[in-house]
């Protein structure tokens, strides 16, 4: 028995446990995509459904990663005067994670928001609520302007800590 | 072709080709199969919230009675599982609220995980065996599902369909793509987890800080931990922060909308977080009179309801008929499948009355019917355990006023437990049918 395991482990490159789990998830599926090939409109959703994955592996993440280089490439220039900004330094204070915080926040919250923040929800949220979506721009703004004020704050205060135990310190 | 072609083909291929399927492209040090386990402990138990909240809510539809199904009863496999009928009055408000709230908070932590694994969409050889072969062919159906899941959810909240299929009938099968493809990766990572924390402790590399942040040591199956790590630039505990943060965000920008109350002002971004006033209407619509496509002409004084048990009798009542007969007032949840909900006094006559007044046996259900001229949910059954349920009403003022025409005069559905949808605003008929 554990020689024909062991056979199945070679040709097939894992536990048989891993086949039979496999084909049940793969049989549930399959069940669920043919419900959906039977509707209207099923080229959109299975359009949307592989758009879905491409957009954020092949778009959004390549986006965001070239975003942070380059803010940190920023960031190392800007803060080169200021105390704690050798990384070798045990009192290294990174200026990038200040930015990185409210950037990434705000980003995130534009990513699920943007239809009522741009707009493109108003016609739909209009029949539904009565109401046009306005305020959403100018509360992101604010959110995003209350975050990075607060985060700059942060990073004074942490770089305040810093240059008075310095100075407080005989070394 | 010749033998030294192929030779030399096969060579070519066992080469990565340049960029991202290069294993020195990746380069943070953060990545590693701690990190990724981490994140996908606190995944878990949220996109299992997610799974089981979904079902109640597709249970609270009762997609068993007339009219009811959205997707065909016959080919649904939700409606093997059942939930518990009765509870108190606000449990949709509680399930659908934690359906959106949970998946809004969930995002962060769903795009930190796609990140920490990015590197292994690029691994090369593309195909290293046939087992691994199917587990890419489910991790498309897995990265696929989730991102479709979050994406017609979030949009679906904000009443925006920027697309042709039908919402429900996608993110119903859509959830089921998703969860079958979730519960075997569940499954077959549950070692590398087991793996990687016993290796490494479950909470131990959060106390590193960033000058003692370094690469976990590399496993031969990982394909995660970069073979040519960049310095730094923040500790795991500093990432894990960073998305529990924006989490909290997100939650505390949207949860008003749901918990309602002076709390609804704090829901900046949540789509139902306005106020509009402190009047007795004034509290959120969905769907207006004028997008229902109602002519004044047929909600006023010549508006009858047509009550009816079929087979046995039919009455037809005018507003004030209603209004003489015994008035009920309970406090009740408008309770929307986008999540958010509302409490308010209403005031009307019970169902069970007007089914005992066309001569409906105990344990009839009721068709309702708005004379909304076309829509979705221009008519829904209500079971028999709730119309007999005491608190469920057809109402016809709320907060001590007229209900306004947004909120469905001269009659609308109210009743405990019942997804918003389902409280039937312009109410022109109802017909009790024995269940």
């Amino acid at each position: 028995m554990s020689a024909i395991i062991g056979h199945f482990k070679r040709r097939y490159g894992a536990n048989p446990l891993h086949l039979v789990a496999h084909v049940i998830a793969f049989a549930i599926a399959a069940y669920a995509i043919v419900q959906l090939l039977g509707e209207k409109h099923w080229v959109n959703f299975l359009g949307w459904f592989l758009a879905a994955a491409l957009l954020h592996d092949l778009v959004l993440l390549p986006a965001y990663s070239i975003l942070d280089r380059v803010a940190h490439a920023v960031s190392r220039r800007l803060h080169v005067r200021l105390p704690g900004s050798d990384p070798r330094d045990p009192a290294h204070v990174p200026l990038i994670n200040h930015v990185r915080a409210p950037a990434l926040i705000s980003g995130v919250l534009l990513l699920i928001y943007f239809p009522l923040i741009l707009g493109p929800a108003a016609p739909g949220y209009f029949s539904a609520t009565g109401h046009h979506p306005s305020g959403y721009l100018r509360n992101w703004l604010l959110i995003t302007l209350a975050l990075s004020a607060a985060s700059a704050v942060i990073y004074a205060a942490r770089v305040w800590a810093v240059r008075s135990r310095r100075s407080s310190s005989p070394a | 072709m010749t033998a030294t072609t192929i030779e030399r083909l096969r060579a070519r291929l066992e080469q990565p080709p340049p960029g991202p399927f290069r294993p020195d492209f990746w380069r943070s040090p953060l990545r590693g199969p701690w990190l990724t386990s981490v994140l996908g402990s606190l995944l878990l138990p949220l996109i299992v919230v997610m799974a089981l909240t979904g079902l109640i809510s597709h249970d609270a539809y009762h997609p068993e009675l007339r009219g009811n199904a959205i997707i065909a009863p016959a080919h649904d496999i939700g409606v093997l599982i059942q939930f518990a009928t009765s509870g108190p009055g606000w449990i949709y408000a509680l399930t659908q609220g934690l359906h959106v709230t949970v998946g809004l908070i969930t995002i962060p932590l769903l795009l930190a995980k796609l990140w920490s694994v990015i590197p292994k969409l690029f691994q090369w050889p593309a195909v290293r065996s046939v087992a691994n072969a199917i587990e890419r062919l489910s991790l498309l159906l897995l990265v696929g599902g989730a991102l479709f899941e979050f994406t017609t959810g979030v949009l679906n909240i904000q009443d925006y369909y920027p697309w042709h299929f039908n919402f429900v009938v996608a993110h119903y099968w859509g959830a089921w793509v998703f969860f079958a493809a979730f519960v075997v990766h569940v499954v077959v990572k549950m070692p590398v987890v087991v793996r990687s924390y016993r290796a490494r402790g479950i909470l131990k590399p959060l106390r590193e800080d960033l000058r003692h942040t370094r690469p976990e040591p590399a496993t031969e199956d990982d394909g995660l931990v970069p073979l040519a790590p960049a310095a730094p630039t923040i500790s795991r505990r500093g990432l894990l922060g960073l998305v529990g943060g924006t989490s909290l965000t997100v939650l505390a920008l949207n949860i008003g909308e749901s918990v309602g109350g002076p709390l609804r002002r704090l829901a900046l971004l949540g789509p139902r977080g306005r106020v509009f006033g402190t009047g007795p209407n004034d509290f959120q619509v969905n769907r207006t009179v004028a997008s229902a496509g109602i002519m004044p002409g047929v909600i006023g004084a010549d508006w009858r309801l047509a009550v009816s048990y079929a087979g046995g009798s039919a009455v037809s009542l005018s507003r004030a008929q209603l209004m003489a007969m015994p008035q009920h007032t309970h406090s009740l949840q408008i309770a929307c499948v986008e999540g958010w909900s509302t409490t308010q006094r209403w005031t009307g006559v019970r169902v069970s009355d007007l089914a005992a007044l066309v001569g409906a046996p105990a344990g009839s259900t009721v068709n309702v019917q708005s004379v909304q001229p076309s829509g979705l949910f221009r008519a829904a059954t209500l079971s028999s355990e709730q119309v007999r349920d005491e608190r469920a009403l057809l109402a016809l003022c709320v907060n001590g006023v007229n209900l306004s025409h947004d909120h469905g005069y001269p009659a609308r559905v109210i009743a405990p437990g019942l997804p918003g949808v389902h409280c039937t605003k312009w109410v022109g008929s109802m017909t009790f049918e024995r269940a």
